[in-house]
């Protein structure tokens, strides 16, 4: 009922009709990078704005509240003031890397975005590798954090970077587990079968005790992954400045930033397609009322509605727990979380082989 | 038309990230452009379809082999180190061996005879993790429990050097 799929082609037939089809099929290319930019930067600005409030929020205070009405369009105010900024650096950075470290996070950020489906139909990139091509493409961003730290010539930009290596190396493992564990349950990598699956139960319900470990396991990781407290080590501003991003300034800073909040928004989308079965409504067995009344609310509002919840509960975490030492946060990942993970990868598999998730 | 535009583009591109990661006097820029001519691969591995073996490319070699060498690379080096610049002469002689090693990989490339393997692009992960644990022909457990058993006999040299060097650190003291 509320497919965008007659949408998505009516504009494809659109295109089509007006230009020849080589040029149809590249200002189709066209238009869905400008969608997506677009919604990278929207995206950004909301998050940020969305985080701010959070956080005043958790510290009993106003947040911003003077540019616009309740202080809605602060971060755009601040947007335009980084984007005027004049962007000052190093002399002795190594230019080259310097100048490529925060376009190798936006990329690897943007490809992971678009896998991701908002609504039945509005996906741009239904790739059969799904779930891995997004963990694949976001362990190459890591590499823009390395490269960002190293090229700026500063020790606290190294010491970020360093413990940014070592702490996503070891993060992404717990990560790659947890998703798989849910790929055995689902059988595909292919995200929208990973969500036809989920049109009676989620998976989080499906999974039973192996998926709620998994869930959890995730988001600890996931958290991990995208450098935030209580794991934000590589750029911790009481001990190393701002860590990889020290030396940065203007839109460059404004790149990091962004990257932060959209492979925010991606760990939370990917949490929310593998266990809370991404755009479906939510479904109970033998409530046909309730099940109907569930699918009159379109899909896309289930999506941000569960995508909020997600952000929110990242955002709580931020806002509650104290940074970890380095070693602390090596011994979770590998004293703790991995060998929880390897156990419970081994129950999802005998759960799927007695068949007790159908 | 298309297609073969971009394979052009893609293998022009990696051609140069090649020659580049090899003429640099930086250890660290030479590392980057590797992981551009391993993106670049995962290209050419998404063009013929094989999306999987792309994923992998891209997890295992820029994902983690290109992380592990900046690591390495930022342990162990200042901003400003320079490679020593090669002689004439051993220009000379070394780009004689790589053009020679070239023509040899492609006569030989061109006298074999590939086979088209019929229904490969659309193997599924069920596929993938069956031909990958199978025992009969065509099966992959031999090199996959050889390589886990080497990556063991890796990780457990790796502690015993690692613990060793501190203990024997520690009773010079």
């Amino acid at each position: 009922m509320y497919d965008f799929t007659p949408m998505v082609e009516g504009i494809n037939r659109w295109l089509h009709s007006m230009m020849p089809d080589a040029a149809a099929t590249f200002a189709g290319w066209v238009l869905v990078a400008l969608v997506y930019l677009a919604l990278f930067a929207v995206m950004g600005l909301v998050l940020v704005l969305v985080e701010r409030k959070v956080a005043a929020f958790f510290q009993l205070r106003l947040g911003p509240n003077r540019v616009g009405p309740w202080g809605l369009l602060q971060t755009a105010a601040d947007a335009i003031k980084l984007l005027l900024k004049e962007p000052v650096g190093t002399k002795r950075a190594d230019m080259f890397l310097y100048n490529l470290a925060p376009f190798l996070l936006i990329i690897g950020a943007m490809m992971a975005l678009s896998v991701i489906p908002f609504a039945p139909g509005l996906q741009a990139f239904d790739i059969n590798i799904g779930v891995f091509f997004i963990a694949a493409v976001s362990s190459v961003g890591v590499l823009g954090v390395l490269i960002a730290g190293w090229a700026s010539n500063n020790k606290y930009s190294l010491l970020g970077a360093m413990r940014s290596g070592a702490q996503i190396i070891s993060y992404e493992l717990s990560m790659s587990l947890a998703i798989l564990t849910m790929v055995l349950l689902a059988g595909s990598l292919q995200v929208s079968q990973i969500i036809e699956q989920q049109r009676d139960y989620w998976f989080i319900f499906k999974g039973h005790v192996p998926a709620w470990i998994a869930f959890m396991i995730f988001v600890i990781a996931g958290t991990a992954e995208t450098n935030r407290t209580p794991f934000d080590l590589p750029e911790a501003e009481s001990e190393l400045g701002a860590g990889f991003h020290t030396e940065y300034s203007g839109m460059k800073f404004a790149f990091f930033f962004l990257s932060e909040f959209v492979n925010m928004f991606i760990i939370s989308a990917v949490a929310v397609i593998l266990f809370f079965g991404g755009w479906m409504p939510l479904h109970l067995d033998g409530w046909t009322g309730f099940n109907q009344v569930m699918d009159f609310i379109p899909p896309i509002f289930w999506f941000l509605i569960k995508m909020s919840v997600m952000l929110f509960l990242l955002m709580w975490f931020r806002w509650t727990f104290p940074r970890l030492r380095i070693d602390q946060l090596l011994k979770l990942e590998w004293k703790y979380l991995l060998p929880m993970n390897l156990v419970n990868l081994l129950l999802m598999a005998f759960i799927v082989l007695m068949g007790w998730h159908l | 038309m298309g297609e073969r535009l971009l394979f052009y583009l893609l293998a022009g591109l990696m051609v140069l990230f090649s020659v580049l990661a090899v003429s640099t006097t930086r250890v660290i820029r030479a590392a980057v452009y590797l992981l551009f001519v391993m993106i670049l691969m995962a290209g050419f591995y998404f063009m013929m379809g094989y999306n999987f073996l792309a994923g992998v490319q891209l997890m295992v070699y820029s994902g983690g082999i290109a992380v592990l060498i900046v690591i390495a690379v930022l342990l162990v080096h200042h901003i400003e180190h320079r490679v020593e610049r090669l002689s004439a002469f051993e220009y000379l002689w070394k780009g004689a061996v790589v053009l020679a090693g070239m023509v040899l990989t492609l006569v030989s490339l061109r006298q074999f005879s590939f086979r088209r393997l019929e229904g490969a692009e659309h193997a599924t992960v069920a596929d993938v993790g069956e031909r990958l644990l199978a025992t009969g022909r065509g099966g992959y457990i031999l090199p996959f429990e050889v390589i886990s058993v080497l990556l063991l006999a890796v990780m457990v040299a790796a502690i015993v050097i690692a613990k060793g060097e501190s203990e024997n650190a520690r009773n010079h003291d």
